[in-house]
């Protein structure tokens, strides 16, 4: 069953008449919370799934900040855990699609033993239509590319890795 | 053409907000998703799921060829492309065409015109329409001679498309080669095509549009809004009727809209933009719009019109069902939209997983979401996650019920605008009347918002 905003209102209709304060409604496909506040009504709706399978593992969920999903997989030498030693990582500073280049087919701005200053554009992530520009944040060379041009990263995950210069 | 199956090519509050009206008209509806988006709430809402293609826009709501595989393999009559992503897609309008299904829109004909920024104008013009002085530029010595007779400050446009993409402000002659060569770069990039055109430069504009509904032969308004609280060319806050707006220069340019649309013969729903220039008294034809707007739900509070039903009805290549005088304009209404963006942060993107997900409800207030609880907010895709609309019986009502709506929205566990929407909704200019569209950057600018966009914890206050 799915309630219209229309059907919503109508339940709302008889509650500010009524003495009620708060409506809990459960169908087994929607969950209805309504409930009176100092200023009016707030509505809470959470639609589940009947018969529609969970099918397997998505590949390329991106998921949020805090789920890292199925790119996150242990040993992975995108995830932060233990740094080479003497390498420094370029994490992702936000989740979205990481860009080497600044456009199809254009150069990348660096490759594998480019020399970088901290402010050196060493990518892009694309997050919600818009272009994040990836600065190296230290002065050195690129040891490794971790992140493949196009695919997802999750925000935290090593995009490269650099050795800086010994200062 | 009766539809009888509706392919959803879109996702978010807008494919949510299609499947509704279409259960109350009793037409299926198919959900066309993206892997990312197979268990989103308009999922849970279509009576069926196809899978569009993998989460990244470019191979599933972006390609033509996946939306009408995806119609045909499912059995759908027609195609709602929504706002955005291949709404305005001439090769999507065509691509139907030819494989019998409806694609609710204008013809490809149009969509072609009409996202031709310089055709547009001078058809506009041609139509008795007033457009800004300018007109396109393909040298430097003819931008030179055209920006001497405009005079400055002018803008350099795309021909190509909006979104301020391709757009620069010339303030002297000598800024005028790098912001030619720049508008022109970055117009190919986005557009595929390089062309661009000069404007004359408002310093204070209001934007205001006009919706429209027309079947081919007659055109009918359904009165105008505002769209002025706009950042980076997104608005942000839209009103129907537009306030403060002169009667008789309201009259000329709703006048104006329908002349144009008559002209062109157009069939479906779309805006006209304008620009108001408040000082001379003046509005400016700037561009249409050839699809339902996200803004749309503040002219159906104040015409009572649920107008996907009647873009629906057109579609099907019926007459308007509406006659001028039959529309009735009452009240007014105001949206806000609420997106996943920090404005702490300089409005970065903020994707991540929701929490708790509560909005107001009640008398004169309409939420447009696909957001609850556990809901993940995609990299991907646009940020906007919930537009807040509330009515009253003037606009200081409206405002009023729309800060009490703001207060008790609570989106837990991604930043949101939310408080940049309450800072903005609270503050006196915008309640005194119409602003320009300027006015948000300056609001921004001055600290004047409670810009932090983190969601406030369980048990927190939440500002009066």
């Amino acid at each position: 069953m799915n309630l219209s905003p229309e059907d919503v209102d109508e339940i709302l209709k008889i509650l500010d008449g009524s003495g009620y304060d708060e409506l809990h409604l459960d169908t087994g496909r929607l969950a209805l919370t309504l409930r009176r506040e100092a200023g009016g009504w707030t509505s809470q709706q959470l639609l589940t799934n009947r018969e529609r399978v969970a099918d397997g593992p998505r590949p390329d969920n991106a998921g949020g900040s805090d789920a890292p999903r199925e790119h996150a997989v242990a040993g992975d030498s995108r995830r932060a855990g233990a740094p080479p030693e003497g390498l420094l990582a370029v994490l992702a500073p936000l989740p979205g699609v990481f860009y080497r280049a600044p456009k199809p087919g254009a150069p990348p701005f660096v490759d594998v033993g480019g020399r970088v200053e901290a402010d050196t554009v060493v990518g892009l992530i694309e997050t919600m239509k818009l272009m994040n520009a990836i600065p190296a944040g230290s002065k050195g060379s690129v040891e490794e590319i971790a992140t493949r041009n196009g695919d997802v990263a999750a925000k935290g995950d090593v995009l490269m890795w650099l050795r800086p210069d010994v200062s | 053409m009766r539809i009888r199956c509706l392919l959803i090519a879109n996702r978010g509050e807008i494919a949510a907000r299609l499947a509704r009206t279409c259960r109350r008209l009793g037409i299926e509806t198919v959900l066309a998703a993206s892997e990312a988006d197979l268990d989103s709430v308009p999922a849970l809402l279509a009576d069926r799921v196809v899978r569009l293609g993998p989460s990244a826009p470019q191979a599933s709501y972006l390609s033509v060829a996946a939306v009408v595989a995806a119609a045909t393999a499912t059995g759908a009559d027609a195609v709602h492309p929504g706002y955005g992503f291949l709404a305005e897609s001439p090769a999507l309008a065509s691509a139907c065409a030819q494989r019998g299904l409806v694609f609710v829109g204008p013809s490809a004909a149009h969509l072609r015109l009409l996202s031709d920024k310089v055709k547009a104008r001078s058809e506009a013009a041609k139509a008795g329409l007033p457009v800004l002085p300018g007109g396109e530029v393909e040298t430097l010595a003819g931008a030179e001679s055209l920006s001497d007779e405009i005079g400055l400050p002018v803008l350099v446009k795309a021909a190509g498309g909006g979104g301020g993409r391709g757009m620069r402000l010339v303030r002297e002659q000598g800024e005028l080669a790098g912001a030619l060569e720049l508008a022109s770069t970055e117009a190919r990039e986005a557009f595929d095509d390089p062309r661009v055109y000069l404007e004359r430069y408002v310093k204070r504009a209001r934007h205001v549009e006009v919706q429209l509904l027309g079947d081919g032969a007659d055109v009918v308004h359904a009165g105008d809004r505002d769209c002025s609280v706009q950042r980076r060319y997104q608005k942000l806050i839209e009103e129907a009727p537009a306030p403060d707006l002169p009667e008789e220069l309201g009259d000329d340019m709703r006048g104006a809209a329908v002349r144009f649309a008559r002209h062109l013969r157009y069939s479906s729903l779309g805006t006209v933009e304008f620009l108001v220039d408040p000082d001379r008294g003046e509005y400016y034809f700037l561009e249409v719009n050839p699809r339902i707007q996200v803004e749309h739900p503040v002219t159906e509070m104040v015409s009572g019109l649920d107008l996907v039903a009647e873009q629906l009805s057109l579609a099907e290549g019926n007459p308007l069902r509406l006659r001028q005088e039959e529309i009735e304009l009452c009240g007014h209404a105001v949206e806000c939209r609420v997106n996943a963006e920090d404005p702490a942060r300089g409005f970065e993107p903020a994707p991540g997983v929701v929490g708790r997900a509560v909005f107001p409800a009640g008398e004169g207030i309409r939420v447009e979401t696909a957001l609850q609880a556990g809901t993940a907010v995609h990299p991907w895709y646009d940020s906007l996650v919930a537009k807040l609309v509330t009515a009253g019986a003037d606009r200081s009502e409206a405002i009023r019920r729309l800060r009490g709506a703001l207060d008790r929205c609570r989106i837990e566990g991604i930043a949101t605008t939310l408080g940049l929407c309450r800072s903005l909704v609270a503050s006196d200019e915008l309640s005194a009347g119409a602003v320009d569209t300027g006015w948000l950057a300056r609001f921004v600018a001055a600290g004047s918002g409670q810009l932090d966009g983190r969601p406030c914890g369980a048990g927190e206050a939440i500002r009066g």
